[in-house]
């Protein structure tokens, strides 16, 4: 079956970039899966299959490294990822108090979307900021030394900025 | 001598990530002399003179090693920076690319000139976006300035950088695991020999440094193996950034020299323990470490004493614990990790920290039997030293030591039907042991 989606011209310049700077085209393929996250927005079957084509590479091969790794965005993650980082140095300071605040906030556990698609919440692994515990990933952005009248806030800050359909 | 920070100088000012900042105070100095002057041996003998050992957990010899990367080869080198700080409790190389992004690249430009290589590698981790963008904006800054690229600080030589960020997974701070993952496929480690600088990345000799390692460079260039060994313990010497988290008053990043003691470093730096409780326990080198008893605490933050205490530097993530801390709820936290990160290629390391996670869960949720104790260090013993990488080590070590340092919370936990917290959260479940006899 042909592929109904393609990476803009943008996207392919810079994957034609990524090429010149490895010495094999699969050592492209971490960083080319990147582009794919960002042009089309997640990492389902069509656009694992997209990257497999385009790079020549076989897909199973590519499914199984998109599988390995933890921060890619898989498809149906909600519009804001919302990972709240639950190893040892957070939890002494209150990451499970966090989870369970944005579990009352939003109605969904660990590992569940909203049903309107804006959220999904997920704990993972230490992300390289102990020192201002506890603390979360959204998208790209760290959100750190949270009380839970941060957390309150944030959310309240992202349900409009979801609601306002702005793309963020 | 007065210790000078070197690593993190001016990290309060904001515009210290920029190459007119870094130049402005003498950036760039040290490998523009190394450059166009230093024969690529000498600087090897240097690195060797001043005992630079790896920041990265296992405080290898760093001039030692470049020695091992074959000097005559009609393959290419690469140098593959491990920007991965991934290690539980570990946040130092992240200031260090965020706020003197050009300091690691002066660094990398040493060691190419030393180690002979052209193209350079930095594997940072997916989740630090704003460090990676820092990164490459300086090294957007340093082509448009002639100081990477093809003639790099009018040296002749040259030199490429990439930044090539990871997708989130623990296993890809291990050496050999971060190399297949470069190499673009799951970050599964190999077994050494071959080491990496005999066949790493594409088949060919590389030179793997962390981040705080390649930064100390221009330094040691700047005032001599002599000064630099003066500065801490000789076997272990330098500045170093130890990162204090958990529960002190001020947790942050310190940069402080080699040796400093244990007590020190959580008392006047990281301001004590909050809340004005007691120490408990100490995990000191990141998450793989030996913990400590607060009784232990007594030690010099260097390689060689914490391992005379029977412990490691490891990553320098210093984890603190108060009197209020279930050691046991701590041990799942550590132990839910290890069996997350697992890559699943050796047997002992795939089934061992699933059991080790299964029996700790169960001594905490109040399914716990006394022979689970032994059981855990069996586990252990059939772990440790019996894989591919040194992550069934590393989830061994906390295990270990937990289990036995601290016996009273085991034992409380199993006799009393769970953890207190557990307990607290589950009042009518209390007294599940009993049935399990
Ligand atoms: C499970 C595991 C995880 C590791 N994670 C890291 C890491 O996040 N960063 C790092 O620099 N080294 C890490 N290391 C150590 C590296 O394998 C390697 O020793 C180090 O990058 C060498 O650099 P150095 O000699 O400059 O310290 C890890 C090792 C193991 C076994
Ligand atoms: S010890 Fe564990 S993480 Fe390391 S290679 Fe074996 S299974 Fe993978
Ligand atoms: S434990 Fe949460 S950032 Fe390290």
């Amino acid at each position: 079956m042909a592929n109904t989606i393609s990476f803009c011209s943008e996207t392919m310049k810079q994957y034609e970039w990524l090429l010149t700077r490895y010495p094999t085209r699969r050592a492209a393929l971490l960083p080319t899966l990147r582009l794919a996250e960002s042009d089309f927005g997640e990492l389902g079957v069509p656009e694992m299959r997209y990257v497999a084509d385009l790079m020549e590479i076989p897909p199973a091969f590519v499914f199984g490294v998109v599988t390995f790794y933890t921060h890619y965005r898989r498809a149906g993650t909600g519009k804001f990822h919302i990972q709240v980082c639950s190893t040892l140095s957070c939890a002494l300071r209150g990451s499970e108090d966090v989870v369970s605040r944005i579990t009352e906030r939003l109605g969904i556990k660990p590992g569940e979307t909203t049903p309107c698609g804006h959220f999904t919440l997920s704990k993972v692994e230490c992300l390289g900021s102990c020192d201002t515990a506890p603390m979360l990933q959204c998208n790209d952005d760290y959100h750190e030394d949270l009380s839970l009248e941060d957390v309150d806030q944030l959310i309240e800050q992202l349900r409009t900025e979801a609601e306002g359909g702005q793309n963020g | 001598m007065t210790f000078r920070k070197i690593l993190t100088p001016h990290i309060a000012e904001d515009d210290c990530h920029t190459l007119n900042f870094y130049q402005s105070n003498g950036g760039y100095s040290q490998a523009k002399i190394s450059l166009k002057e230093q024969q690529p041996d000498d600087l090897i003998e240097l690195v060797k003179a001043a005992n630079l050992r790896g920041r990265g957990g296992a405080g290898f010899p760093t001039g030692v090693k470049w020695s091992f990367v074959p000097k005559s080869s009609d393959k290419p080198k690469y140098l593959v920076v491990n920007a991965d700080e991934s290690e539980p409790g570990t946040f130092k190389d992240r200031v260090i690319m965020e706020k003197n992004p050009h300091l690691l690249l002066e660094g990398i430009l040493i060691c190419c000139k030393a180690v002979n290589i052209q193209t350079a590698y930095i594997y940072i981790r997916g989740e630090f976006v704003f460090a990676a963008q820092r990164l490459q904006q300086a090294i957007d800054e340093a082509y448009d300035a002639g100081i990477l690229g093809n003639d790099c600080l009018g040296s002749g030589l040259s030199v490429d950088v990439t930044v090539h960020r990871g997708a989130g997974a623990y296993i890809c701070g291990e050496e050999t695991g971060m190399l297949t993952s470069l190499e673009g496929d799951r970050g599964q480690p190999k077994l050494k020999p071959p080491f990496p600088a005999i066949e790493g990345v594409f088949g060919c000799p590389t030179v793997v440094n962390n981040v705080e390692t390649l930064a100390n460079l221009p330094y040691i260039l700047e005032i001599g193996a002599e000064a630099y060994c003066a500065i801490g313990p000789e076997k272990s010497p330098g500045p170093k950034l130890f990162c204090v988290s958990g529960h002190v008053e001020n947790p942050g990043t310190f940069e402080l020299p080699m040796g400093i003691p244990l007590r020190t470093l959580i008392d006047e730096h990281a301001g004590g323990v909050w809340k004005g409780r007691k120490l408990k326990a100490v995990i000191p080198g990141g998450s793989s470490a030996h913990v400590l008893t607060a009784e232990e605490c007594d030690v010099a933050m260097d390689i060689e004493s914490l391992t005379a205490a029977g412990t490691m530097l490891g990553s320098a993530g210093v984890i603190v614990m108060d009197d209020s801390t279930c050691m046991v709820d701590a041990l799942v936290n550590l132990m839910r990790f290890y069996h997350h990160e697992s890559c699943g290629q050796c047997t002992p390391c795939r089934e061992g920290t699933g059991w080790l996670e299964k029996i700790v869960h169960r001594i905490a949720h109040g399914d716990g039997r006394m022979e689970d104790l032994e059981l855990v260090l069996d586990v252990c013993d059939r772990m440790v030293g019996k894989t591919i990488c040194a992550l069934a080590d590393a989830a061994a070590f906390p295990a270990q030591s937990f289990v036995t340092k601290f016996q009273d919370d085991f034992v409380a936990a199993i006799q009393n039907g769970g953890s207190p917290a557990w307990k607290k959260r589950h009042p009518s479940a209390v007294g599940g042991a009993a049935t399990h006899g």
